[in-house]
């Protein structure tokens, strides 16, 4: 699809010996760094130090959760456990992980020198690690951090709180902006800096997905924004937004946080389909099957998840016709859903296919994200609804579609580029030893969640019946080996980061195809200062 | 007062002996691998439709997995595949397109059926008034004036592990809500504080329980026996202890029972005002006011008084606690506004009210050594 000359390529080269000078010893250049792949370095650590935390918090609950009673933690920390590790999950691990692909990998894939706004870029960044700090000191607090979930549900997060509200509130704004900012960045580099000949429908689908997760959050974060001020002021300031006696109502915050959580479901997965599209082929030896499919279903996904968004929330009373409609909008986003798994199957179909471990975590993403899709599918549908929501079932679900989803594609994606970015070859058998040990234990640890959660098990409870037990044991012991699987990775990733290994080529992979891979490895600190000409 | 509940016991414990309940209540399975058929028409359906989208989703993960699968295993490198070249095809993509749309329509169809004869909760035998608050429920039937707390009642030793846990630990509650079976009953469901949601897995009902709004649902039980379930909405630090436990009964039962409830809540009344003209010694203040404080109290406050500082305010050497003694009351049977403190006077007997504030007032340390009666609290309560 995609061409350089090599005249391109030869002033990469001097361009690099030149500029290298510049670079700032030790913290000052990743204090003051505009570039945008020591930017995105950045997001990746951060993500990566994040889904630690968060997984610590994870091992809390499954600790606490291992057999019936109260060993470890009481109730009220155990409601503080699952609120920040929801939170530091989705707003900490996974959109700054995708947001630090973005900022590592849109550049180079359409031919563009850096990222268009770079010291936005920088402050984007560098305001999330205050952000997270501000949420997890919070927990250090008397009365402790936020319990009331991620989704904050008034009156629980207003009247029923306790002070550090006001922190939560804060640190959700600072992470809002930062997505903003980041999300904005994307879009003008898109639109402004594609080299030429890289038209829309020439960009690898990575870029495509970025570009219209962008739009998502664009158009959802300051929905988050309004809906957290109004939570700080009901709190704080004797608003009734949220509150019946003052004329207001619990249930619209509920549409309010929705109408910003569902479309937010789809940036946690829209951009893993992008990988997913880029990985498949280069091991399938084979073009992407249904490019133009590809794009359009991406972009009908994102526009049907502006108008699925109270399928969260079928069991507050709402009207029948409502209920009809959010169930039937909700079925038809499995038909592009669909159509993008058909077309992953059918790109691999007569191809030549081999089994580098990127792939292996690809393949492990199309099947154990379909699981989640299907589940997602049965929860679509009102009457059964009312039994599955708020148990096991829906934590199954949605674990399925962002641990086996998300982050399986960020692992993908990491095991994909990290030569590139690196120019050595990670530990394959590491590699290896951490996709099988997490394939393994995820799903003892979220397969069984789908059993309790049909015999009756609610979510967010610190303590369960009898008849729950054998699973839950089984869950837990799932969930420490998935935690302790991930310390492999980071063994990994410091032996990645210490330039250790073999030196690999400029194509890394036999398969690949795209402009990230005509530049040499590791990826020179500027790449395309003159633009590359695409046929 | 022990009397009356010393006989409620009794009438409970006649309950469960009874062996028409013995089969229905026998232990579900450790490894409980589906959801239940319920003991409603509509909780049928519910598992029939269930079925039908589980089997419809094994189908098509079948075939997409399998395809993948084939793939894997016979397009590969190693076994010296050679890569096709196609990667579009107009017929094939609209076919993946248009057929899983007409399964969805297929789904569609009963899923809507059985939505709309669920959400239909007109012309009811019997409604009950179902309102949650932290951490327990409260029936109210409209038809018989009968109203009621319902509190989880597995002991706390149980749940901290000194004791055994009992068969049905974290699903028993003190006082069951009692329905006759093959009555369309509506529970008309709303909350005192937060959010909760009344959840009984054998009727297909789930409900969130919004604070200044009310919520129907029904159910028609087909067979008697106890069906429990629990809140299903986060409502703060004991959401996991807050189940629902509902007898249904035969309609003789059911009559035989609520006519007992009518009694009990008489004599209950001529029992208040017989104590009110009687007065407590500090000893059995003491004793009374320490089991109301254990039952109502200690979930935020804590046993030891200290409360959970930033989130539920202390008693233990607290100013109200100890000096201002007409709030102390006040807050009992008003609660405060814009806080988790609830009011206790229509939860608890004028003497519980006025034997716990006693307690809470000499308990910790709290030494003011003020002895409220019964009499002091029917005054403040009738603004005296």
């Amino acid at each position: 699809m995609t061409t350089t000359t090599s005249e391109h390529q030869d002033d990469n080269h001097s361009h690099e010996g030149h500029h290298e000078h510049h670079i700032p010893p030790g913290i000052k250049r990743w204090l003051y760094t505009t570039n945008h792949k020591d930017i995105g370095t950045l997001y990746l650590w951060f993500a990566f130090i994040m889904f630690l935390i968060g997984g610590a918090m994870a091992m809390v609950i499954r600790a606490e959760l291992f057999q019936p009673g109260l060993q470890i933690v009481e109730p009220n920390f155990f409601n503080q456990m699952t609120t920040v590790h929801g939170l530091i999950m989705v707003f900490g691990a996974v959109m700054p992980a995708f947001t630090g692909l973005a900022n590592w990998l849109v550049p180079m894939m359409i031919g563009a020198p850096d990222m268009a706004l770079p010291r936005m870029n920088n402050w984007s960044f560098w305001i999330l690690p205050f952000a997270f700090i501000i949420l997890l000191s919070s927990l250090f607090m008397e009365g402790g951090g936020p319990a009331f979930g991620w989704t904050f549900y008034a009156p629980l997060s207003t009247t029923f709180s306790g002070d550090s509200t006001a922190l939560f509130v804060f640190s959700v704004h600072i992470m809002g902006a930062s997505s903003i900012m980041g999300a904005i960045n994307v879009i003008v580099t898109i639109f402004n800096m594609r080299a030429p000949g890289m038209t829309w429908m020439k960009m690898p689908l990575f870029v495509w997905t970025w570009l219209i997760t962008a739009f998502l959050l664009i158009a959802v974060m300051p929905v988050l924004a309004g809906a957290v001020t109004m939570i700080l002021t009901d709190k704080f300031f004797g608003t009734s937004f949220f509150d019946a006696a003052g004329g207001g109502d619990p249930v619209m915050f509920q549409h309010i946080f929705w109408f910003f959580g569902h479309p937010e479901v789809y940036i946690m997965i829209l951009p893993a389909f992008g990988i997913i599209s880029q990985i498949v082929p280069t091991f399938s030896r084979k073009p992407l099957f249904g490019y133009a499919s590809m794009v359009y279903a991406t972009t009908s996904i994102a526009l049907l998840s502006f108008i699925v968004w109270a399928h969260h929330m079928f069991t507050t009373g709402m009207p029948v016709a409502a209920e009809m409609f959010f169930m039937l909008a909700t079925m038809l986003i499995s038909v592009p859903t669909g159509v993008k798994v058909f077309n992953w199957v059918a790109t691999m179909w007569r191809g030549s296919l081999s089994f580098e471990v990127p792939m292996l975590f690809a393949l492990a993403f199309i099947v154990l994200f379909t699981i989640g899709g299907l589940s997602g599918l049965m929860l679509a549908i009102v009457p059964v609804d009312f039994q599955y929501h708020d148990t096991y079932f829906v934590v199954a679900h949605f674990h399925y579609v962002l641990v086996t989803g998300a982050i399986f594609s960020i692992m993908a994606a990491v095991y994909y580029w990290l030569p590139k970015w690196t120019g050595k070859m990670f530990d394959i058998t590491l590699a290896k030893w951490h996709f099988w040990c997490s394939l393994v234990s995820v799903n003892v640890l979220f397969f069984p969640m789908h059993f309790v959660g049909l015999a009756g098990m609610p979510r967010r409870i610190p303590d369960y019946a009898l008849q729950f037990a054998d699973f839950n044991k089984w869950i837990s012991i799932g969930g420490f080996a998935f935690g302790l699987s991930q310390l492999i990775f980071l063994a990994l990733l410091i032996k990645a980061c210490r330039k250790k290994g073999e030196p690999v080529t400029a194509q890394v992979w036999e398969g690949a195809e795209g402009l990230e891979w005509e530049i040499p490895s590791p990826a020179p600190y500027h790449t395309f200062e003159t633009p590359p000409v695409i046929k | 007062m022990k009397r009356i509940l010393s006989k409620i016991g009794l009438v409970l414990t006649g309950l469960l002996a009874n062996p028409v309940f013995a089969e229905t209540t026998a232990k579900a399975s450790q490894y409980q691998l589906n959801m239940t058929k319920g003991v409603t028409d509509i909780s049928a359906d519910v598992y029939d439709l269930h079925m039908l989208m589980f089997k419809i989703c094994v189908v098509i993960a079948v075939l997409v997995f399998g395809a993948m699968f084939w793939a894997m295993w016979f397009h590969r490198k190693s076994k010296g595949a050679k890569p096709a070249h196609f990667h579009e095809s107009v017929k094939v993509e609209i076919a993946w397109t248009v057929i899983p749309f007409i399964i969805l329509i297929f789904m569609a169809i009963p899923a809507a059926k059985t939505l709309i004869a669920m959400e239909d909760a007109s012309e009811p035998d019997l409604t009950i008034i179902v309102t949650g608050s932290q951490w327990k429920w409260h029936y109210k039937y409209m038809d018989d004036g009968v109203e009621y707390y319902s509190k989880l009642a597995t002991q706390q030793d149980q749940i901290y592990g000194k004791l055994e846990k009992g068969e049905n630990y974290l699903l028993e509650v003190d006082r069951p809500l009692v329905i006759p079976i093959n009555k369309k009953v509506r529970f008309l469901i709303t909350s005192d504080d937060v959010i909760h949601a009344w959840w009984v897995p054998e009727f297909a009902v789930k409900q969130d329980a919004n604070p200044g709004f009310i919520n129907d649902a029904w159910a028609t039980a087909k067979e008697p026996g106890i069906y429990r379930g629990q809140c299903a909405e986060l409502c703060g630090k004991d959401h996991g202890f807050m189940p629902v436990v509902v007898i249904a009964k035969e309609q003789a039962d059911y009559d035989q029972w609520i006519g007992e409830q009518k009694t009990i809540l008489a004599n209950a009344k001529a029992e208040e005002q017989r104590l009110l003209s009687m007065n407590m010694t500090m000893d059995e203040a003491m004793a009374t006011g320490e089991k109301v404080y254990l039952a109502n109290c200690a979930a935020c406050h804590m046993p030891n008084g200290q409360g959970l500082p930033g989130v539920f305010p202390a008693l233990k050497g607290s100013v109200i606690a100890t000096q201002d003694q007409p709030k102390h009351i006040e807050i009992l049977l008003n609660g405060v506004a814009g806080t988790a403190m609830q009011s206790y006077a229509k939860q608890l007997s004028m003497t519980d009210i006025a034997a716990v504030i006693t307690y809470e007032r000499n308990a910790w340390g709290n030494n003011t050594g003020d002895l409220v009666q019964a009499k002091d609290i029917n005054s403040a309560m009738n603004g005296k």
